[in-house]
């Protein structure tokens, strides 16, 4: 008699499921075949394209990012493009790291990523940056992506920094510095809250303090200096980027 | 500043009235339009329009500037509106009505109909150009999108699949093999699906990442003798990476590898510091050994900062770091922790009771 395949409800059973998948698989992986010969070229080159793109795969569930060994990553080369981003990424924060204590703005990344890509390389939008930032906080080196005015600062060190830090952050994205007296007014904050909050940015090397500004000593976040964006990373610092 | 107002298009003319001040009204004639070209939406950055602009005659009315280095203008659509009105400022600006019907009002009649054309032709060749090329990148982009929401309907579908297939193995509805999981599992990351049963997107062990494991414990042997036994995953993630130069591993992917390395025997593995860091290092490795001629180095100085002693002693700085937070969760060091920085020195408690 040959075997009951299904239960008495009629439910199909996995293990048929699961070949009914693999056809399926194989069948998905000519039309991404096809969907690449027409339109590989769409995805490098046009970074709107590659945001549809993305949000369309985290809407049904998919994460074309998750493994290089995956249809998307092999077919599209979505991953490629995505991991050597993240591999510059790094490299640009470690680099960076001794004069901003691991926090930097996304504008300043962007453009030092920019640069070190050349000027032949294919164009990467700050959306990119992002999405591969993301991908790299699973190797457990802090990073981290923080919403401040309408921008974004970047944390690349294991540093803790809690909705405490975060905020003052924020408060502090405007000028590029914060002062004691602003946290209190602005958050209603007492003084012994702000002060440990800063505290903590000047150990982590985040901030630098300024006492000789007129009035109190203002807190100046090294991200944030404008003056600073276009300086060149140096053979020093990018041997440091390098181990 | 032209900064908060209502943009109106007629067929002579390009309109701006600003929202508050109702008597201040500026316009552009659309026969002063050279070509308009859109500028995307961004973080921060609001979608535009920017318009190419003739020179201005001599004659030209008076208005808000006499005269500008710049040949054209922005118009910034803070909140929505961009796509509607270029597509509408396109037509009229194709369409040309304002050359058949004479406007009501003063309108500038600036140079003779002959003048006129001539300088027309050599620009209509390039707008018509630039209109061709917009037309093949917009079909373009509109079939590539079309050609992607089919592809991504037939994903969706997989996805439902491997959830009914993942519900299943979780009430045993049917027998699955430890090999037909396997099997399972490799499907999911295939498709870059999240294994349903563990919820993870890592950490799903397929034959790729035992490979994988392998293959970085054979890549992996010098590099790490070469930096005294220790590498964080960032620093493997690079150094791997760039070695491929194609095909590149994802940060999951090497997670997941490395979450292999012990179980498969294999000289090396993985570990998790309280902080979260995550470092490879060899078996032969003994970090709390290393913790003991830290704490000598330490002790011949007085005090080091993380930054001093990575240097003294060849590391990154954040390994150093870890090392001494190490030697302090053991009690060899203790810290201070000021705002010039985190100092740890030999904790005396511990050598002088």
């Amino acid at each position: 008699l040959p075997q009951a395949k299904y239960k008495e409800r009629g439910t199909v059973l996995a293990e048929d499921q699961l070949a009914q998948m693999s056809k399926q698989l194989d069948m998905f992986k000519t039309n991404l075949e096809e969907f690449a010969s027409k339109h590989k070229q769409e995805i490098r080159k046009n970074p709107q394209f590659r945001v549809q793109f993305q949000d369309m795969c985290a809407t049904i569930g998919v994460d074309p990012l998750a493994s290089g060994k995956g249809f998307w990553s092999e077919m599209l080369g979505v991953g490629d493009f995505y991991y050597e981003l993240g591999v510059q990424i790094i490299e640009v924060c470690l680099a960076l790291k001794h004069r901003n204590g691991g926090l930097i703005t996304l504008e300043e990344l962007h453009q030092q990523v920019l640069k070190g890509r050349g000027k032949f390389a294919q164009d990467v939008s700050q959306d990119d940056l992002l999405r591969a930032i993301k991908k790299l906080k699973v190797l457990g080196n802090g990073f981290g992506i923080i919403p401040v005015g309408g921008t974004y600062l970047i944390q690349s060190v294991p540093a803790e920094l809690n909705m405490d830090h975060t905020v003052v952050l924020q408060l502090a994205e405007k000028k590029g510095y914060v002062t004691v007296s602003e946290i209190r007014s602005s958050l209603k904050w007492e003084t012994e809250r702000a002060k440990q909050v800063l505290e903590h940015l000047l150990k982590e090397g985040m901030a630098w303090l300024d006492t000789q500004a007129a009035g109190e000593p203002q807190y100046w976040l090294p991200a944030l200096f404008t003056e600073l964006y276009s300086q060149e990373i140096t053979p020093e610092e990018a041997k440091e980027a390098i181990p | 500043r032209f900064d908060n107002g209502i943009l109106l298009l007629s067929t002579h003319r390009l309109i701006w009235r600003d929202q508050k001040n109702h008597e201040c009204c500026i316009a552009v004639p659309l026969s002063q339009i050279v070509f308009i070209e859109e500028q995307a939406a961004g973080i921060g950055k609001s979608a535009k329009i920017v318009v190419h602009l003739h020179p201005a005659s001599s004659n030209k009315e008076p208005g808000p500037f006499q005269s500008s280095k710049y040949s054209y203008i922005k118009l910034s659509f803070k909140e929505h509106g961009q796509i509607e009105f270029y597509r509408r400022l396109s037509e009229e600006i194709t369409q040309r009505r304002w050359e058949n019907m004479p406007a009501a009002q003063n309108v500038q009649v600036n140079k003779s109909p002959q003048v006129r054309r001539i300088r027309a032709v050599g620009i209509v060749g390039i707008e018509r150009k630039l209109e061709e090329k917009r037309k093949e990148t917009d079909k373009n982009i509109s079939e590539a999108f079309e050609d992607l929401s089919k592809l991504m309907e037939k994903a969706k579908e997989m996805v439902e699949l491997s959830k009914s297939i993942a519900n299943k193995i979780k009430e045993k509805q049917g027998d699955i093999t430890e090999d037909e999981t396997i099997r399972f599992k490799s499907y999911l990351l295939s498709m870059g699906i999240a294994n349903p049963v563990t919820r993870e997107t890592y950490g799903s062990g397929t034959h790729y990442h035992m490979q994988l494991a392998k293959q970085l414990a054979g890549i992996l042997q010098t590099p790490l003798e070469e930096r005294g036994g220790i590498m964080s995953l960032t620093e493997v993630y690079c150094l791997v990476n760039r070695a491929r130069g194609l095909e590149l591993l994802s940060p999951e992917d090497l997670v997941n590898a490395c979450k292999m390395l012990e179980s498969l025997k294999l000289p090396l593995r993985l570990r998790i510091f309280d902080s979260g860091v995550m470092v490879i290092e060899l078996q032969s490795h003994n970090e709390e050994e290393m913790v003991a001629s830290a704490l000598e180095t330490v002790s011949e100085k007085g005090s080091l900062t993380a930054d001093e002693f990575a240097k003294l002693v060849g590391m990154s700085v954040l390994l150093a770091k870890e090392r001494l937070l190490l030697a302090e969760k053991m009690g060899h060091l203790c810290r201070d922790d000021s705002v010039e920085g985190l100092r740890f020195y030999p904790n005396l408690f511990m050598t002088q009771s």
